[in-house]
């Protein structure tokens, strides 16, 4: 067997890949790995089997939260994907004015934290609500309150998954079916939804682990309606139960993971369905179709606005319900002489760092995946590290992470309450997707690139600075923006490992309501969501003039 | 392995997983002379050029280049100019940046860098070109660039990975011409990759004819067309008439009812074999009509050892400056064959279907394969 030397160069690749590698055990295998080992043992470390399970399950309040967390998540993904199913089809099917103010409005619920659209319930349905009667004796605190807060969380992650489904078909299709005269529903049924058929089953995972696992929500507007997410922050924040807590986790990562696992499975078959040939599908006006489709848009749009929009008004309303004027004693009282702000820093610190280091990080390891030579164990091994983030649950990140760097005996103990801790916790619960979109971004290159430039004698971290990096920048800073952005919002993992040292806005929020502090949360909500969509704008502008001055090389993107 | 052998390959192997891609191959490369790789795809012709590359590694064999054995050698330490068929070219950088990319690398002065790229611009005629970005030339214009990117640090080989398949017919022809006349101008020992048959006639010194991970033929492109060497070769370079044949001893071969003679070594009677035939070898000529045309010249055929045989035309197919020619032998048991017919000769000779015509094929011109 020919073994062929080993460049310098092809060891520096591989070494910084292994170098990615250990980043990711350490950061997420060890502490998923610590959270099943803890499952199985008592306080004191001893292993006792299945004991705890055993415990667990004849809890009566804790074995209900499973069948709780299960129809509630259901229910949240019956309501959000054919609605944004329908949205998304009126985006792309009709030809009604204004699509591309729905599609803004309809993407904000992401630019909040998950908290924001619970608060917001609770001023327009809650006990001192505007529009308690409507709800005819129903409480909003409970189940009610945390399907429709999930709904409003989850729609646009819904909607973006069907809306490129949709955006994927191919016009010939059409074309060929209305030369053998089909009818517009047997089209519907024929073309239009086996074409999106696994979109719609992506989001239909992706909103059931986002209502499974979510925790915000059922923490504010839950009210004693028991859910796992909330139930493992009682076992181990409320009783410092962490292996009981581990218990729960496990619980919870089941469900998730099984939806991890369909998803995934279902994408590796989606690869053959589309040509590259595939022609743009052209949508032809028909007015009484335009008109509806405009009519639903309008009502799901004003429906989001309203919820929104109640957390910005909550945040300027004096005292409600008692003093409805208007003013800014929130933000200054509330957030800037108590000492949230420094809360908010915390988070647009945490939420930058996260954007540069966690981007470099992904960027990196998913091109030294794609595009050097060599170890093909060791990448197999990362392509699927790469992939489990998507299927861990936060909570049960954040809990593993207690675990893990909390124990004394870990070397790496001190950087329990750190940023740092924080920082990778982040990167590491959002790794997933923006992994793909580095991977996505690097497979449109030419595969030859290292080819040619290893025969031109340039090393290839060369070409990566002057070639691959400038070109996938779009791609780089679509990443940056998704970090910040979640940063900005994330609760589930981070809320069991910030300290008084490194508080954050979204945790702040959650403490806030606690002491029913409504007004002065809905404030930082809503500074929040403001970041958010400067950094969004900020994208934008950038990609904008990346697009038009630096690639000049570009053929016209049609956006 | 001759004195003025450049590149010399000997026992190469590879396998994919249980896929035999190489088996056992062996070939030396003649300083200066372009040679084609050419073969149906999987034939493992891309794959014995990235070996030769260093982009794959062989399971066993050895690799000497210019004399030195760089079987083991990583691709960055090798001496070579590759050209793909993507082209390649980055397409962020302008065509100067991208011609210069691997001379920036050597450490050499901005205005020699300046100079060699304004020569190697001049040199695939696309001076102007400097300033702008890839995006904005056309493929064949592309391809250029990365040709003159290949070349821009003198390498002692040029590899083209099938440099000619992403273009339109007319830029192809245009192309190839081009790409020899400075491969000779240069003298560059250059290998290039194809599965167009007319691109390696028309360019090759030599073609290596590749099938199923194995050479089947190394000859230049006469050679490997007008003596085939096995079977695939002879289908698969150029159009050709099979014939099933058994011996009859001193050069005859049986067709069916026919009896045909054949040049060439010797075949034990009774034999089974197969008779291959180009379709421009099969001479056409309309059996003359009542009133008696030049039926005279064909009379005497069969003195000067030229085969005639009976037949009548199935259909004749307009190609252009070829019309190609449908025959079925009048004798029983006897293929259909293919003839190859100017169009002129077609419209003089008023050949359509069911038209009775006489063949003649000259002895050397059938060739007896397994």
């Amino acid at each position: 067997m020919v073994r062929a030397q080993v460049h310098w160069q092809d060891r520096l690749a591989q070494g910084l890949l292994l170098l990615c590698c250990l980043l990711l055990v350490l950061f997420l295998l060890a502490p998923v790995a610590t959270m099943l080992l803890r499952s199985v043992q008592d306080s004191a470390g001893h292993y006792v089997g299945l004991e705890q399970f055993q415990d667990y399950f004849s809890t009566p309040a804790l074995r209900s939260s499973i069948w709780n967390s299960l129809w509630v998540a259901s229910a949240v993904t019956v309501i959000t994907v054919p609605l944004a199913f329908a949205y998304a089809y009126a985006l792309t099917r009709s030809c009604m004015p204004g699509k591309v103010l729905f599609r803004v409005i309809a993407l904000t619920p992401i630019l909040a934290p998950s908290l924001l659209a619970a608060i917001s319930f609770i001023q327009w349905f809650g006990n001192q609500g505007l529009l308690k009667w409507m709800l005819q004796g129903a409480t909003i605190y409970g189940p009610i309150g945390i399907i429709v807060s999930a709904v409003y969380a989850t729609f646009p992650h819904a909607l973006m998954i069907v809306l490129t489904s949709l955006l994927l078909a191919d016009g010939r299709l059409y074309e060929a079916a209305e030369s053998l005269r089909t009818s517009t529903w047997r089209k519907f049924f024929t073309i239009t939804l086996p074409g999106a058929r696994f979109g719609l089953i992506s989001a239909t995972m992706v909103v059931f682990s986002y209502a499974v696992s979510d925790f915000g929500i059922p923490k504010v507007i839950g009210g004693n309606f028991n859910v796992l997410a909330v139930d493992i922050y009682k076992q181990v924040i409320g009783q410092q139960n962490f292996n009981k807590g581990a218990v729960v986790g496990l619980v919870l990562l089941f469900p998730v993971l099984v939806a991890f696992i369909v998803d995934w499975t279902m994408q590796g078959r989606q690869q053959a369905q589309f040509s590259s040939r595939a022609v743009p599908y052209a949508p032809k006006s028909s007015p009484w179709f335009d008109r509806t489709m405009f009519l639903f848009c309008v009502i799901v749009a004003l429906l989001l606005l309203a919820v929104l929009g109640m957390a910005v008004y909550t945040s300027f309303v004096k005292f409600w319900p008692y003093d409805m004027s208007l003013s800014l004693r929130h933000y200054k009282f509330g957030l800037v002489d108590g000492d949230a702000f420094s809360a908010y820093l915390g988070s647009l610190k945490l939420a930058l760092i996260v954007a540069v280091a966690g981007t470099i990080f992904i960027f990196g390891c998913a091109y030294l995946l794609e595009k050097t030579r060599g170890a093909p164990l060791l990448k197999s091994v990362v392509r699927l590290l790469a992939a489990v983030p998507m299927g861990v649950p936060g909570m049960v990140l954040g809990l593993g992470y207690i675990l893990f760097f909390n124990d004394p005996d870990n070397p790496l103990n001190g950087l329990y309450g750190t940023l740092g801790i924080l920082v990778m916790s982040t990167v590491v619960h959002y790794y997933t997707s923006s992994h793909l979109t580095a991977v996505t971004a690097l497979k449109a290159l030419d595969n030859e690139f290292e080819a040619v430039s290893a025969s031109l004698k340039v090393p290839f971290y060369k070409t990566f600075f002057r070639v691959t990096v400038p070109v996938c920048l779009p791609a780089i800073l679509d990443i940056g923006r998704y970090m910040f952005v979640n940063a900005m919002v994330t609760i589930s993992a981070v809320v069991f490992l910030y300290t008084p040292d490194t508080r954050l806005a979204s945790i702040a929020i959650l403490r806030l309501d606690e002491f029913g502090e409504v007004g002065p949360a809905a404030a930082m909500a809503t500074l929040i969501v403001i970041t958010s969509t400067t950094v969004c704008l900020i994208y934008a502008v950038l990609t904008r003039y990346i697009v038009t001055r630096t690639q000049a090389w570009r053929t016209p993107v049609v956006l | 392995m001759s004195d003025n052998s450049y590149l010399s390959i000997a026992g190469i192997r590879k396998n994919f997983g249980k896929f035999e891609a190489l088996k056992d191959i062996a070939l030396d490369a003649t300083r200066g002379e372009l040679m084609v790789f050419l073969g149906p795809s999987g034939c493992g012709k891309t794959t014995l050029l990235r070996i030769i590359a260093g982009l794959e590694t062989q399971d066993t064999g050895t690799i000497r280049q210019d004399g030195k054995d760089i079987s083991r050698f990583p691709a960055i330490r090798r001496d070579y100019g590759i050209v793909f068929q993507s082209y390649a070219l980055f397409p962020n950088l302008t065509i100067n940046a991208n011609v210069a990319y691997g001379l920036v690398n050597r450490r050499q002065a901005r205005g020699a860098i300046a100079t060699r790229v304004a020569e190697l611009l001049k040199l695939v005629g696309l001076s102007d070109a400097g300033p702008k970005y890839p995006g904005q030339l056309s493929g064949g214009q592309q391809q250029r660039i990365a040709l003159a990117r290949a070349l821009a640090t003198s390498p002692g080989l040029l590899l083209l990975d099938e440099p000619l398949s992403a273009l339109d017919a007319i830029e192809r022809v245009r192309l190839r011409g081009e790409i020899r006349a400075l491969q000779q101008r240069l003298g560059v020992t250059t290998i290039m990759v194809t599965h167009d048959q007319e691109e390696a006639l028309s360019m090759a010194d030599r073609i290596v004819v590749m099938n199923a991970g194995q050479i089947e033929q190394v000859g230049t492109p006469r050679e490997v067309y007008e003596a085939p060497a096995t079977p695939f070769v002879a289908d698969f370079v150029g159009k050709i008439n099979v014939l099933p044949a058994v011996a009859e001893g001193r050069g005859q071969f049986r067709v069916g009812g026919v009896s045909l003679a054949v040049a060439g070594p010797e075949v034990a009677v009774g034999t089974a074999v197969k008779l291959y035939l180009r379709p421009e070898e099969i001479a056409l000529h309309p059996v003359a009509q009542a009133n008696g045309h030049p039926a005279g010249s064909l009379a005497n055929g069969n003195a000067t050892g030229m085969n005639t045989i009976d037949a009548h035309i199935a259909k004749v197919e307009f190609l252009g400056a070829f019309c190609m020619v449908g025959v079925t032998l009048d004798a029983a048991g006897t293929p259909a064959l293919v003839a190859n017919v100017p169009r002129h000769d077609v419209d003089d000779g008023c050949m359509a279907a069911g038209q009775a015509v006489t063949l003649r094929l000259r002895p050397d011109a059938l060739r007896v394969l397994g």
